[in-house]
């Protein structure tokens, strides 16, 4: 991984993340590649807390706190507010958790992808509700541990296909990032900022509090999530033309798991299920983003 | 020049909204205020009203992008009903706390189930903590006119405001509607929202704070509230010396003697003007007091309005189970304590759409007043009528 230097400074001190946060490190990397005409609204998460107590704040753009349901529709409200007062060319960045996105706010995620809103929408991706303390989400993958999938009844219901569904609302840019890959995260947002019409990022962003590994240890992790295919990076234009992101050489999953508490309880059988579930959704993304003959 | 127009309450609200020149409008349609979304989707769309249309997929991102286009300076404009206003709750004290400018029609109809369309209150007194002023209007011209004084007051206070129609009634009866001319109108509320999200002024909207901060926004926004009593007012005075016409906060007839005071918020106070005619021509001293404004609520104008009558009876269209009628309720919190002993009736006479006719009203009223109530009381000071056997 190279070193990327950042240049613009509107995401300050003060912030009151854990140490380590993922979704901490990708705003960074979000607001380097968009800029100072930007216009954030997060709904309820741990985005929404760690920000800073009032009136602190860690960004130097404008940020709506909303209620948890409503991120993309109070974007395409701003959106169009934006426009009516002559600053329709700043930009609308929606950036809501996994819950956010996933669940609650899919409903209204889905009304702004059908309307084609301008907006940019961000999905930080911890695999679960993380404020209000590691509950399970429709993103915790199989064989989590969470608050609300105990050891006793591990997750066995497989991660929605969030990309896939908003690639079939025809949108004209998504795509998956990581944080352990700055420089394509940043070109992708840049890249998002310079379509027109709804633009959906799925961004994996490690949580070492809610995934029981060490703080050091986010970067490496959300690293071997890319190197075992368990989140591979792509993009998707016009739903249609699916396009791989340069990739590392596949490892298989159990580094990955092994690095984390959340997955301790994860017998031999479960661990070789989930192997599986990683080749087979490898393999349908690996026919999508094959040239056609 | 102003025109005149023959317009429906849910036309009406829509040229209201016209004439108010609105930027933005988010809006979900249910039965009986569709017509205003669909009016107002017409208008935008043969450019008579240059503003943007969102076809939200709910009530609940509808008010949500209302809240987003405030943010942005932006005026913004919807229009719901019951169901769609529950479902707006949780959004509604984020416009409210956020002292979002916004002005929103509600047709007042019943919540189900079971499933009925009429007209019904409580949808929107059960959103009288949200923050929200609520205006309930008498006729099709209260509707253009309050709406319209509704925008200038809520960006002189920084509230939104929900202006009220009863469903059927008000929003599908057709009636003269005077429409003062453009010009006239820009010059009575030009904008003045400021933009919360500027990117030359970074700050942060609705972030987490601790108990003090949060107990004096609190504070700040319940005075503010009260306060915006006095600029309805004047407002609506402003309003008076422009077109002709007020929206008083509260609307009397025959009260300066009255012993028993009929009292309604919404379009049926007409019916109970001719209710008290009939309990004056039996020799009672009978007034008639409309309650337009819930909040803030006009205690002071209403105790004055009230005089020395003996008792008020409320024709309630709003129900709070395990309590009593709501108007009721707000009635004697607000008079509390004043002496002379009066006495406070709810009359549950128009629920889900049940017509309030005047011959009934004035039959149980006189019956109040003489001590012999006709329908089930249960010693609350409830009265219902018209219940199956
Ligand atoms: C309507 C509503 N229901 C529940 C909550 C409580 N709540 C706040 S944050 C949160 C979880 C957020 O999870 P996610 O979107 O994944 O973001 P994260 O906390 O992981 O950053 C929940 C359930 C809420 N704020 N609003
Ligand atoms: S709980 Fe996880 S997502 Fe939330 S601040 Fe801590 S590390 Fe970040």
């Amino acid at each position: 991984m190279t070193n990327t230097a950042l240049t613009q400074d509107i995401m300050g001190p003060g912030h009151l993340a854990c140490a380590g946060c993922g979704a901490a490190i990708a705003m960074r990397h979000a607001m380097e590649a968009l800029g100072p005409k930007t216009n954030i609204v997060v709904p309820a998460g741990c985005w929404s807390t760690f920000i800073g107590v009032y009136p602190n704040s860690c960004l130097r753009v404008p940020v709506m706190s909303v209620a948890f349901a409503t991120t993309a529709a109070t974007a395409s409200g701003l959106k169009a507010g934006l426009e009516r007062m002559g600053r329709g060319e700043e930009t609308v960045l929606a950036w809501a958790g996994d819950g956010g996105t996933f669940d609650i706010g899919i409903q209204a995620l889905s009304g702004a992808a059908e309307r084609n809103e301008d907006i940019i929408f961000v999905c930080y991706d911890n695999e679960a509700y993380m404020n209000t303390g590691i509950q399970r989400s429709s993103a915790t993958p199989p064989g989590a541990w969470t608050t609300t999938t105990p050891e006793s009844a591990l997750k066995s219901q497989r991660k929605k296909n969030m990309v896939a569904i908003m690639a079939a609302h025809g949108v004209p840019y998504a795509a998956t990032a990581s944080i352990a890959y700055p420089e394509d995260f940043m070109a992708k947002m840049a890249k998002a900022n310079s379509i027109r019409g709804t633009k959906f990022i799925h961004l994996f962003a490690s949580c070492p509090t809610g995934w029981r590994h060490g703080s050091e240890l986010s970067v490496e992790v959300a690293a071997r999530a890319v190197k075992s295919r368990v989140f591979p990076l792509y993009e998707v234009m016009d739903g249609e033309e699916w396009r791989m992101s340069p990739m590392p050489a596949k490892e298989p999953v159990s580094e990955y798991l092994r690095m984390q508490g959340r997955f301790k309880a994860m017998g031999p059988e479960i661990e070789a299920e989930f192997q599986r579930g990683v080749d087979r959704s490898w393999k349908s993304l690996a026919r999508k983003c094959a040239p056609s003959a | 020049m102003s025109t005149n127009k023959l317009l429906t309450g849910t036309e009406t609200a829509a040229q209201a909204a016209l004439l108010a020149r609105v930027d933005v409008v988010p809006a979900y349609p249910i039965t009986p205020q569709t017509v205003i979304v669909e009016t107002l989707a017409e208008m935008i769309g043969s450019g008579e009203l240059d503003a943007a249309y969102i076809n939200v997929e709910s009530e609940h991102s509808a008010m949500a992008s209302c809240i987003g286009a405030a943010a942005a300076g932006a005026r913004a404009f919807t229009a719901t009903s019951s169901q769609g206003l529950a479902l707006m709750h949780e959004v509604l004290h984020y416009a409210a706390n956020g002292r979002m400018p916004i002005v929103m029609v509600n047709a007042n109809r019943a919540l189900a189930p079971p499933w009925n369309l009429y007209c019904d209150q409580s949808d929107s007194l059960a959103q009288r903590d949200t923050g929200w002023l609520q205006y309930y209007c008498a006729d099709c011209q209260d509707v253009l006119d309050s709406i319209l004084v509704a925008y200038k007051v809520a960006e002189e206070v920084s509230l939104p405001v929900m202006i009220n129609l009863d469903a059927f009634y008000l929003t599908h009866t057709s009636e003269a509607v005077e429409l003062p001319d453009q010009e006239a109108v820009d010059a009575f509320i030009p904008k003045q929202i400021k933009a919360v999200m500027d990117t030359e002024h970074p700050a942060t909207y609705g972030n987490v704070c601790g108990p003090e901060l949060y107990t004096s926004i609190r504070y700040n926004r319940h005075y503010d509230a009260v306060g915006a009593l006095e600029s309805w007012q004047r407002a609506s005075q402003a309003y008076a010396q422009a077109f002709g016409r007020s929206c008083p906060p509260v609307q009397t007839y025959k009260t300066e003697d009255a012993e028993t005071i009929l009292v309604v918020a919404g379009s049926a106070s007409g019916a109970l003007r001719l209710a008290v005619d009939q309990m004056r021509e039996q020799g009672h001293a009978a007034g008639m007091l409309r309650l337009a404004m819930l909040r803030p609520f006009p205690g002071e104008m209403i105790a004055r309005a009230v005089g020395g009558a003996k008792r008020l009876v409320v024709v309630e269209r709003g129900v709070s189970s395990g309590m009593g009628g709501i108007v009721g309720q707000e009635l004697k919190a607000a008079l509390f304590g004043r002496p002379g002993g009066l006495d406070i009736w709810s009359l549950f006479a128009g629920l889900g759409g049940k017509d309030i006719v005047p011959e009934e009203i004035a039959a149980e009223a006189l019956a109040i007043a003489a001590g012999k109530p006709s329908g089930p009381e249960h010693g609350d000071h409830c009265i219902w009528t018209g219940l199956l056997p």
